[in-house]
């Protein structure tokens, strides 16, 4: 109901375009007992890069995750709040039909098809797609001109290649679903800062050039803020602040407790002095 | 030296059965981390299916109407047909509901499975020894007979190259198909699969299929030979040591190892047989898994863990 009230809100109101994607006020239950995130609301408006910030265990993946319908998998629920991708509940649909309507995650840790060929993962990428392999082998050429080492690398086991090239691989097999949006989660962890550097360049061209949308999980707050427009912060399952990348970037207690500029010694987040608790789609 | 290469050869030839019900076992372990008990019992289903279609026997009623006998080529289809309806509706009624559920509990619902498809085999074509005569060769054959000497059943040979194209087809479809692919990727990682929109249900339809047929296969093979009969359900048995052999996740692995134990049996029951009071036959191939499960757990072909960080 809510969701449906916020867009038509947003048309009347002379928005650009409706976001791509709208969670609101969502709970996540695992196991039908632990309950992890309680109450998390965000939007990405379409073609833009939008950051989901947060320590260890702050419910970035579980977000990630139910936004893509994975959690299912992990036991995980949602209890509450709904999700809207490009217009349509998510709740009901299968992580195939999501995928199908452009909507994929690349999952936290490159998660590879360690026995198959680089060209091979990509192409499995392709999986829901019904407009031909002539179609298929032009996206194909296309990811491999993002990603050079790729084609290098096309014919070699996933398994056996570097972890830069893995994160690179599982990025374009997500390509390789003509998505409309990518849900990223932590391409930054374990990689050299350089292939780090590496990546994000190539996110946002990719963003720039086909218009994709992404929603970052990241933990390396400087750098998503860097490429992204607008940035969450997630603590303990819920979202305690957000805004413009940039006004985030400048903020005391992002430079502080995110970006590791210290200036006093508070223990938590919440004890910031700017913090103000903001309680977000109250239903 | 003839009589040892006699050996050997009617070891290779029962060991492809072997490999052929441990094929099946493969494919469904692979896809989806389930040990399917129910294995040697699809053969028996599908074997007595396909001879209630060949003799034209009306199910349920055990009454044999000839108008309804099905030529052999038909008969095979038809049976196919009713193993992929077998998979979806396993697929439907049972694997949907279990998703997530420990690996033991799968294992048991296969166990349950295989009383189920005795029954419905028994409740739809009968329980009686059933002759298959699909019109394969069979006899000594003349040619090898004449030229070396070496008695090889005709059926036996048949059964080798059926099985040698059946393995080279699957091999096919796993590296060149678009469904072969997301196969091995479910393998790999199903969670990954389940993120690129590779629909597991749908997986798993396919190789409980792709199982099915494997086990006509199997079926046809041992039935032509010894008629179709509840003890083809109990070569499930023998498929445990050629899996261990072999590796549970390894296609070669099931080839070999069934080939391994059909051999080794054949071979200590003719020359180590008269020094224990014979009987090896029923024995060897667990002996011979335990002690592999001492040296090389992972089998011979078990699939190699990429470890790369
Ligand atoms: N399958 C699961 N069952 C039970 N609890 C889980 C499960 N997955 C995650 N959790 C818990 O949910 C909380 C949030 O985890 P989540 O993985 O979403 O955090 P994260 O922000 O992605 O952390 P990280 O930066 O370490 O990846 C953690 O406390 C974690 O222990
Ligand atoms: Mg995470």
């Amino acid at each position: 109901m809510q969701e449906a009230v916020s867009i038509t809100e947003a048309r009347r109101w002379g928005a650009p375009s409706p976001p791509i994607l709208a969670v609101n006020n969502i709970e996540v239950v695992y196991n039908h007992v632990i309950l992890v995130l309680k109450g998390v609301s965000l939007s990405v408006p379409k073609g833009e890069i939008v950051a989901l910030l947060g320590a260890n265990g702050a419910g970035k993946t579980t977000t990630l995750k139910a936004i893509s319908n994975l959690l299912q998998s992990e036991r995980g629920e949602v209890t509450k709040g709904s999700i809207v991708f490009d217009e349509a509940e998510v709740q009901a649909l299968t992580p195939n039909e999501l995928v199908r309507r452009g909507c994929i995650q690349v999952m936290e840790g490159r998660r590879c098809f360690a026995h198959l060929t680089v060209e091979e993962n990509l192409l499995t990428g392709a999986f829901t797609r019904r407009d031909g392999s002539a179609e298929i082998k032009r996206d194909l050429e296309l990811v491999y001109s993002y990603f050079p080492r790729l084609r290098e690398r096309r014919a070699a086991l996933a398994g056996f290649t570097s972890g830069g090239e893995q994160q690179m691989c599982s990025i374009g097999r997500a390509l390789m679903s003509r998505p409309k949006m990518i849900l990223l989660d932590e391409p930054s962890m374990g990689l050299a800062p350089q292939v780090v550097d590496e990546i994000f360049t190539i996110v946002s061209n990719l963003n720039q050039t086909s218009g994709v949308s992404f929603l970052l999980a990241e933990q390396n707050t400087n750098m998503a803020l860097n490429f992204a427009r607008y940035g969450y912060i997630l603590e303990n399952g819920r979202v305690v602040m957000d805004g413009e990348a940039a006004a985030l970037r400048d903020n005391e207690d992002v430079k502080e407790f995110y970006l590791g500029i210290a200036e006093g010694k508070r223990k938590s987040f919440r004890e910031g002095k700017h913090y103000k608790r903001r309680k977000r789609w109250l239903a | 030296m003839l009589f040892f290469v006699e050996t050997v050869i009617s070891g290779l030839l029962a060991g492809v059965m072997y490999s052929l019900v441990a094929l099946g076992f493969v494919l469904i372990f692979k896809a989806s981390g389930v040990f399917n008990f129910a294995q040697g019992v699809m053969a028996l289903f599908a074997g007595l299916t396909l001879a209630g279609f060949l003799s034209g026997t009306v199910p349920f009623t055990h009454q044999i109407n000839p108008a309804l006998a099905m030529p052999p080529w038909l008969a095979i289809l038809a049976t196919v047909g009713v193993m992929i309806l077998l998979a979806i509706l396993i697929e439907r009624l049972v694997l949907r509901h279990l998703i997530n559920q420990e690996p033991i509990i799968l294992f048991m619902m296969t166990l349950g499975l295989a009383y189920v498809l005795e029954g419905a085999g028994d409740l739809l074509w009968g329980s009686d020894v059933k002759v298959l005569d699909l019109g394969l060769p069979s006899g000594a054959s003349d040619w090898l007979l004449d030229n070396y000497g070496l008695y090889v059943d005709k059926l036996e040979v048949v059964a080798a190259v059926v099985a040698a194209v059946l393995v080279a087809v699957l091999a096919i479809f796993f590296q060149r198909t678009r469904i072969g692919r997301a196969l091995r990727a479910v393998a790999d990682d199903h969670q990954a699969a389940l993120s690129v929109g590779i629909s597991l249900n749908t997986i798993w339809a396919i190789v409980w299929a792709a199982a099915g047929i494997v086990a006509l296969v199997a079926g046809i093979m041992w039935g032509a030979k010894s008629g179709i009969q509840f003890s083809l359900s109990l070569i499930a048995l023998k498929a445990l040591p050629v899996l261990i052999l072999g590796g549970f996740d390894s296609v070669p692995g099931a080839i070999v190892g069934g080939l391994i134990i059909g051999v080794g049996e054949k071979v200590a029951e003719v020359y180590l047989g008269p020094f224990v009071g014979g009987a090896i036959e029923n024995w060897f191939a667990y002996m011979l898994a335990l002690a592999f499960l001492l040296v090389r757990p992972e089998g011979l072909f078990g699939e190699k863990i990429i470890r790369r960080v």
